[in-house]
């Protein structure tokens, strides 16, 4: 009961927020795509026990595609390279750019889960640090190949269109993406992780030869898993392209020192393989790395550095983890019999 | 009918033969033994069988379809399962979970994911675990049970699972003695009231002469005796084998 | 694909491309030996290796550019120095992951790797520096191949580091005690062996190793604080094709990876080298993954 209405005031203040807190719309878009990108990553590395570091691959795909169509779709008669030298914006109307970007996200959405299928039959077979080092290696050559490919910006990158004035406030619109994309998202990884399927990644997680001996289909259950991962991250993708505005290979789309590293310390944070743990690992972390950039400046990314030690050496079942030991009995297991 | 058929199989790990030659083969319903010294080629054998790795000669069937070249997932799928000699169950869910991850599945696909284990199923799991005497223990973290406790949880997965047939590497290793008649016990009922063929490696002579009806041994890699326990004990060259005599 | 038509047209540019990378080789496996000894011991995968060797790089630029040294003469230094910070970040760190899982020690080296590039990028600033030894080039078939002569002597100094490193493995008891703890650490433990010393050692023998690296790259070429992850790269694929033990093995897949990553740089233009290194990384576990999966198993 007093989950419910702990929940209901949260969703009160968050769906206020644009209007409560006008100056910090962006940070708070910001945390919500931190929240989404957690529990994406939390399904293959938490529930599953896959660590992943290349998830962000799917996301600088996500990104790439959705400003693709946004960038094409009714502009036929704007210079490719006008756009490519990072001048003029495409300009479209209020609905050719809702339109746009409908069909952009949903776009992403499905080449990312395609992506994830084919990728899937390839790298899903590998356990442990060769997975964790081919996914590294995926993210990072993702980044360095789209730098050299002209058709997307190369090095230079691209810019999504311009938000429509007649719209309103272009930050509070993407606040409530997020905030939709998360909530959307944690609704489903709640109802996914109560199922059978749930029960199957966290055999996985436990312990694979065991549940291949004892006949479940986990390249099935595996790809399907890493499929729902990359389908948040390509419409997570897709919003933080229009968030940001422009989306430059190594530095916005396929991050893999910021958000591609971030969305594991959250997750480790909060507490590994719990459908929270993700999202108060994310406010946290974001929280942190805010104080970091204000305060320390200069110094920030040291101090990020040091605290992603910290964080796996002395942490690494994270808050909820160490909730968990204290008082089991929240987490619905008994250490005493049952009759 | 042979339910297993072991047919002239070789495998060699580098200069090492560790199973030249070996035949044998599982009657459907009964209870076999595969018994020898260490070092004879039991569990290279057993992982054969399996699907751990590939074979060098020779053929495995089961039910009549060749399974030599079939990896881990579909062996299990096609009836016969296995047990760890170092029990592996998974140890961050609790038994019930264990239990309900363990039955049959019928096709998987995105019903699947939204679908919620089924009250049928979960009175299965109470029942199996009421059979191996696990049911107060529950919903206790599997990882915290003690090993016999979690051998007798990996044999209630086991047969949550209806399976065929059921490949038991050392199932009382490790096993308090006081603990072990009922284990036996438990494994006979599992042969004769859910019609498990089982196939079972035993150091234990008493449990394995005790169970099996027909017991085969190996000693160097090769086939060195087969027949009823009787016959098995009173073998001199099985005798020789174990005290190391040949 | 021009380029292709070029290499074909004129070999001597195809063997300057391979004798480059050849050279190039041999500083890698010498990371990559480092690289396997950690693994191998202490079951640690050093996602910095890279800053290590980075590192080394800056210590003998620091001597050469702040001091006038010479920088053959700062090999030795950039060992100690480089052995040192090995050892502290051992007794801070290290030692707690040793006996965690491998992902725990994964993403705990790549903090360190962050933690580095950014203290690195904080003291001696973002651009691209190098070392300028004073060698001067060889000319080879009518000046068709032009070679700096520094490339040979990192190379000769690369090969011996390796050799000296493991015959004093081989004969030393410090060698006897890594192998026996690399072994069986507990079996070691109950024989003696003090096994935190032998893991210190192997930690700052390994970037040792790095420092002696880094300063023959900065040499030859150039460094600056970001470019760690792909010697980091190289040196994981290295330790893949050519598995734990083995020297040889690590020598001969360094140099082959040098040429191979040269000339696919050429063809594919400059720009695109680092991808082919990373993509080349990730072919090549899914190649070795689908082998091992015929014989009914997977990479684990």
């Amino acid at each position: 009961m007093k989950k419910k209405l702990a929940i209901g005031v949260g969703l009160l203040l968050s769906l206020a927020a644009p209007y409560l807190f006008p100056t910090y719309v962006t940070m708070l878009a910001f945390v919500w795509l931190m929240v989404v990108l957690s529990l994406s990553w939390d399904i293959i590395g938490g529930q599953m026990g896959y660590n992943s570091f290349g998830n962000i691959f799917f996301f600088g795909i996500g990104m790439y595609v959705s400003a693709i169509v946004q960038r094409d779709m009714f502009s036929s008669g704007v210079d490719r390279f006008a756009d490519v030298a990072g001048a003029a914006a495409v300009q479209l109307s209020q609905s050719e750019y809702f339109i746009s970007l409908s069909v952009g996200v949903a776009l992403a959405a499905v080449i990312c889960v395609l992506v994830a299928i084919v990728l899937g039959m390839a790298i899903l077979s590998m356990r442990g640090h060769y997975f964790a080092i081919c996914t590294l290696g995926l993210g990072i050559a993702a980044g360095e190949i789209a730098s050299g490919i002209d058709f997307i910006g190369a090095g230079s990158g691209m810019v999504t269109p311009l938000y429509p004035e007649a719209a309103g406030s272009r930050e509070a619109f993407y606040y409530y993406f997020f905030f939709a994309l998360a909530v959307g998202t944690l609704l489903l990884l709640n109802k996914i992780y109560k199922s059978r399927f749930g029960l199957v990644l966290n055999a996985i997680r436990d312990d694979e030869d065991k549940a291949e001996a004892m006949g479940l289909h986990t390249t099935r259950y595996k790809t399907i898993a890493w499929s729902i991962a990359a389908f948040v991250l390509g419409i997570a993708g897709a919003g933080t392209g229009n968030l940001v505005g422009f989306i430059d290979p190594i530095d916005v789309a396929f991050t893999g020192a910021t958000f591609g590293v971030w969305m594991i310390l959250t997750v480790i944070l909060g507490g590994k393989g719990t459908l929270w743990g993700p999202v108060i690992g994310a406010v946290i972390f974001y929280a942190t790395k805010e104080i970091f950039w204000t305060y320390l400046l200069g110094w920030q990314r040291v101090a990020l550095g040091l605290l992603i030690v910290i964080i796996v050496v002395f942490f690494p079942t994270g808050i909820l983890g160490w909730v968990r030991e204290r008082w089991p009995h929240r987490f619905g297991e008994r250490v005493e019999e049952a009759n | 009918m042979s339910l297993l058929e072991v047919k002239s199989v070789s495998k060699s790990f580098g200069g090492v033969r560790a199973n030249q030659n070996i035949s044998l083969n599982v009657p459907e319903g009964s209870i076999i033994g595969l018994i020898g010294p260490n070092g004879s080629g039991k569990t290279t054998l057993f992982n054969s069988v399996v699907g751990y790795h590939p074979i060098d000669e020779g053929g495995i069937s089961f039910e009549g379809q060749e399974i030599s070249k079939l990896r881990v997932p579909d062996i299990a799928r096609l009836g016969m399962l296995r047990t760890f000699q170092q029990t592996r169950i998974y140890g961050e869910m609790n038994c019930m979970d264990n239990m309900r991850i363990s039955s049959p599945e019928e096709g998987v696909g995105f019903g699947d994911l939204f679908s919620p284990i089924s009250a049928e199923v979960d009175g299965h799991a109470e029942e199996l675990l009421e059979f191996v005497g696990l049911h107060s223990k529950r919903l206790l973290l599997a990882g915290n049970l003690s090993f016999g406790q979690q051998k007798l949880l990996e044999f209630a997965m086991a047969l949550m699972k209806k399976p065929r047939m059921l490949l038991l590497d050392e199932p009382t290793a490790g096993i308090n003695p006081t603990l072990i008649n009922g284990l036996i016990d438990r494994l006979r009922r599992a042969n004769t009231e859910f019609g498990i063929t089982l196939f079972v490696i035993e150091h234990n002579m008493r449990v394995i002469m005790n169970l099996a009806e027909h017991i085969y041994c190996l000693a160097h890699g090769k086939m060195l005796a087969e027949g009823p326990p009787e016959d098995i004990q009173n073998d001199q060259r099985v005798m020789d084998a174990y005290l190391g005599a040949s | 694909m021009d380029n292709i038509s070029l290499l074909i047209q004129a070999p001597s540019i195809l063997g300057q491309l391979v004798l480059d990378g050849l050279l190039a080789g041999a500083i890698f496996a010498l990371a990559a030996y480092g690289l396997a000894l950690v693994w191998g011991v202490m079951n640690i995968i050093n996602v910095a290796q890279g800053e290590f060797v980075i590192l080394g790089g800056y210590v003998t630029y620091t001597l050469y550019d702040k001091f006038g040294i010479n920088p053959l003469w700062t090999v030795p230094i950039a060992f100690v120095v480089l052995y040192a910070v090995g050892w502290l970040l051992y007794k801070l760190i290290i030692y707690r992951l040793v006996d965690r899982d491998l992902f725990t020690s994964l993403l705990a080296t790549f903090g360190i790797s962050i933690l580095l590039q950014q203290l690195m990028n904080q003291v001696f600033g973002a651009d691209v520096v190098g070392a300028d030894a004073g060698l001067g080039s060889s000319l080879f078939f009518d000046s068709a191949i032009v070679t700096a002569n520094i490339k040979f002597v990192s190379f000769s100094l690369a090969l011996v580091c390796g050799v000296v490193l493991v015959m004093a493995l081989k004969r030393s008891r410090l060698g006897q005690a890594i192998r026996a703890t690399a072994q069986d650490a507990r079996a070691a433990r109950i024989m003696g062996v003090d096994t935190d010393k032998v893991y210190a050692a192997t930690f700052s023998l390994n970037s040792a190793i790095c420092g002696v690296a880094g300063a023959l790259v900065v040499m030859t070429w150039v460094i600056h604080p970001f470019i760690g992850l792909v010697y980091t790269v190289r040196s994981f694929m290295i330790v893949i094709i050519a598995g734990l033990g083995n020297l040889a093995a690590v020598v001969v897949s360094g140099l082959g990876l040098g040429a191979l990553e040269n000339v696919a740089g050429f063809v594919l233009g400059a720009e695109f080298q680092s991808a082919f290194v990373f993509g080349l990384l990730v072919v090549i576990l899914v190649v070795r993954n689908a082998m091992v999966r015929r014989k009914r198993q997977v990479l684990s």
